[in-house]
């Protein structure tokens, strides 16, 4: 056992700081900083600019141009980042299709996908939940039915964030309704131009156009598009899974946020003192704090154990359930700390225009983004759902 | 004891109830919320005509309500629809402040609030206040039979809508705590008279506020509300009745949130049946149903001692504030999550539901603070 960071991690950390020092746009930070909401031109920017610098995927094996870091500097990164208020990467094309054209995609796809993933050509979003197909995912009924040399795609998927930005979606399609729901999926790489398929909004309940409703009609996608075997894609869609299960955790976010609900708290007064001196604040404070730090080193052990390019396996689903319930409770902390200025809704504030701000700066999206977080405990298979896993797994080896 | 509404609050309850089913629908609603105004003038003047702002002031007042029990049983039902327009701004804290306070010829105006012609916001909480009542540094110059305000006011909910302000200013002491309490005055303040600037902005929960800036609004002195320095007890009162109004909304709120996810876990099927199958998701709903209980009581109590002395009325109302603190995020988190995705999205209406209900806890204390008051008062 050593805590301490090698004198290689120390270097390493030094470089990310004069990277991000020297790189990150001001504009991003700052909006970054007041919890703003970026648009596409943000991301890009800095999807390229970390590119440019070789670690957009630290996760990838060297062949596909990955970094290969391994967990400590994937975590001193994700800290240094998040300190520096820094975007995450958006990860759809990144670190969840990725993966599974990695090690499921045929050698046109790798050559052809993966490259373009990581120069931004290609905006990816994840096609796999349905109306009626939430939790129960297998369940979906978008149906893909050959015709030649193209599948003929019907049905509708939903909750698709950011799908307003892509250019592609990977979508999860029925290809045989006769057999067991799981052996009759595949997955199947879809062009957002084609004819036939239509991107609706969905206002979510801090106001944003986060997710879409995405339609398709008689959509014909060639066969080349589909992904490993036909009735194959449950298995891919697992595998998926699991890297965007490890992902949520958010303990650089996580750190972010803290040290933002602390800033806050030494700038708001409550009874004539700081707020951050105020016991039963103080005491919340500390509380979330205790549990981030055992968290950090909970993330870091099991990240560890995983070999590069692989995801951790039940343990994933643990890292989703303790990090978002941290994350969460910041956004508590933060909403609590505004007081009576957490209640103007301030779309501005949130979409980062220039208005003046109601109330400190920091106040404006912070009730938002308290709301708008209560997906994290929904999404990438809910809380319930992996608490299920948990118990399967750990109660199944043992009768 | 007797846990009955009298026939008079059963009626008012029946009849507030129906009309909000018919005429507050979550489509109506939404559509308030999107408009400019952010409250709808036909549904004020509506409620206005069936009694429920006169239901907020007693007999002598020109009301035929005013007890704790009656605020209750109005804002329940208030929660329970959803509804934006600011009953609390107008009726309980401005028509409340002025029948407190005001003189004769300030009272007669009650009857246009009562009628729902005259709306009012109560403009008292400034930048740096947050909870704390006795936080007011706007200042008062006297000059002969004129005084000259100066100030800034944070949060005032309804002040574009308002025809008057009820503004607090400091005659004399310093701001904040116990000490802050001596020195504070109310005016009545026109919203448009030379020197007051309103910024407005909409609410995240709904309705609309305002930032006011004060910038030498000079007014006879005839527009103070009661005696030079005094106001303080009468704006504690209020406080301790806008407390009972917004438990008693989180309460209709958080009834409306528990039913909408028994409906939903019914009807709502992945793997095959129904997810109110699961008994992960029974437990956590019969949790909601317990706290509802809890929270209904918190009510009963806080509304049945808003007429007692002030530190018995305080201290039941810090209990009830703190409670339904609690229990009003534990409520709108599991109702959200119960119902996965669908409850994220704008239209639907648990989304607006739990939004009423986390936002209460912004209002004249948060959770903790009302945990605070609990302990000091529980040790005086
Ligand atoms: C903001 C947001 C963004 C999203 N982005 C995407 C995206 O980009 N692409 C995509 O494909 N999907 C996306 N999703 C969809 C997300 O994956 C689903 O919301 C999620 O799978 C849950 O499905 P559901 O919403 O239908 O809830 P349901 O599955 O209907 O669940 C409702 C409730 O029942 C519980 N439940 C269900 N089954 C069980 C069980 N067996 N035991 C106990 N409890 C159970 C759930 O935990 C939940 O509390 C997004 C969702 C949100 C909210």
């Amino acid at each position: 056992m050593d805590l301490s960071y090698s004198s290689e991690d120390l270097t390493f950390r030094d470089q990310v700081r004069s990277f991000l020092a020297e790189k990150l746009p001001s504009e991003i930070s700052e909006k970054m900083r007041l919890g703003q909401v970026l648009g596409k031109a943000a991301f890009d920017q800095w999807h390229s600019i970390l590119n440019d610098q070789g670690w957009l995927a630290p996760n990838w094996p060297a062949e596909f141009g990955g970094a290969e870091w391994n967990a400590v500097q994937k975590h001193i990164f994700e800290e240094e980042c998040a300190m520096a208020n820094a975007p995450r990467v958006v990860p759809f094309g990144l670190t969840m299709l990725a993966p599974v054209l990695q090690k499921f995609g045929s050698d046109a796809q790798k050559a052809h996908y993966l490259p373009r993933i990581l120069s931004g050509e290609d905006w990816w979003c994840q096609g796999y939940s349905e109306p009626g197909a939430g939790s129960d995912l297998a369940s979906l009924k978008t149906k893909a039915v050959r015709d030649g040399d193209h599948y003929i795609v019907n049905g509708q998927k939903t909750w698709t964030t950011l799908g307003q930005f892509a250019n592609w979606i990977f979508c999860l399609v029925r290809t045989d309704p006769d057999v067991k729901q799981q052996e009759g999926i595949s997955f199947l790489l879809i062009d957002m131009a084609t004819p036939g398929i239509e991107v609706r909004p969905i206002i979510l309940l801090d106001g944003t156009p986060e997710v879409n409703e995405i339609w398709f009609t008689d959509v014909r996608v060639p066969i080349e598009n589909l992904v490993g075997e036909e009735n194959k894609g449950w298995t891919y869609a697992k595998y998926l899974l699991t890297h965007e299960r490890t992902n949520t955790a958010g303990v650089g976010s996580s750190h972010a946020g803290l040290n933002a609900v602390k800033r806050m708290a030494r700038a708001e007064v409550s009874n004539g003192r700081p707020l951050i001196e105020n016991p039963h604040f103080a005491a919340r404070l500390a509380l979330v704090e205790i549990d981030l730090l055992a968290m950090s080193t909970t993330n870091l052990r099991i990240v560890s154990k995983a070999a590069v390019g692989q995801a951790p396996g039940v343990e994933a689903s643990m890292l989703k359930v303790k990090g978002t319930i941290i994350r969460q409770e910041i956004n508590d902390l933060a909403r609590r700390a505004a007081g009576p200025y957490a209640m103007p809704f301030v779309s501005e504030a949130v979409e980062g225009d220039n208005a003046p701000p109601i109330g400190p700066d920091y106040a404006g999206p912070v009730a938002a983004q308290y709301f708008n977080n209560r997906k994290l405990s929904i999404f990438a298979g809910s809380n319930e759902i992996q608490r299920g896993i948990i118990a399967k797994v750990k109660l199944g080896a043992m009768g | 004891m007797n846990f009955e509404l009298t026939q008079e609050r059963q009626m008012l309850q029946d009849t507030l109830r129906r009309f909000l089913a018919d005429r507050y629908d979550t489509r109506t609603r939404n559509e308030i919320l999107e408009s400019d105004a952010g409250l709808s003038a036909n549904i004020w003047s509506e409620m206005a005509e069936l009694g429920i702002v006169g239901a907020m002031f007693t007999q002598d007042q020109g009301g035929f309500g005013g007890a704790g029990f009656d605020l209750a049983v109005v804002f329940e039902e208030l929660g329970r629809a959803g509804v934006v327009e600011p009953f609390l701004d107008t009726a309980i804290l401005g028509g409340g402040l002025i029948a407190a306070l005001g003189s004769d010829a300030q009272k007669e105006l009650l009857d246009q609030v009562i009628g729902g012609t005259l709306h009012l916001a109560f403009a008292h909480g400034e930048p740096t206040s947050r909870y704390d009542l006795a936080q007011v540094e706007t200042s008062i110059v006297q000059n002969g039979q004129n005084v000259t305000l100066n100030g800034r006011k944070a949060v005032v909910i309804n002040a574009e809508a308002a025809d008057l302000l009820v503004v607090s200013a400091r005659e004399s002491g310093a701001a904040g705590g116990a000490g802050g309490e001596d020195g504070i005055s109310l005016f009545l303040v026109p919203t448009d008279m030379a020197g007051v600037e309103l910024q407005g902005y909409p609410m995240l929960s709904g309705g609309r506020a305002a930032e006011v800036v004060l910038n030498n609004v000079t007014l006879p002195v005839s527009a103070r509300l009661g005696a030079a320095g005094k106001a303080f007890p009468a704006i504690a009162e209020r406080a301790a009745a806008a407390s009972v109004a917004l438990a008693a909304e989180a309460l209709g709120a958080m009834e409306t949130a528990v039913r909408l996810t028994g409906e939903y876990l019914m009807t709502r099927k992945q793997f095959g049946r129904p997810i109110g199958t699961f008994q992960a998701l029974q437990h956590r709903y019969s949790d909601l149903l317990i706290e509802l209980e809890q929270v209904r009581s918190a009510v009963i109590n806080a509304a049945g001692h808003l007429e007692s002395d002030a530190k018995t009325r305080d201290w039941h109302v810090a209990a009830a504030r703190n409670l339904i603190g609690r229990a009003g995020r534990m409520v709108a988190e599991d109702a959200i999550q119960m119902h996965g995705g669908i409850a994220m999205t704008q239209e639907y209406e648990l989304a607006h539901i739990a939004k009423r209900i986390i936002m209460t806890d912004h209002r004249f204390g948060d959770t903790d603070y009302h945990l605070e008051r609990f302990i000091a008062l529980s040790a005086a």
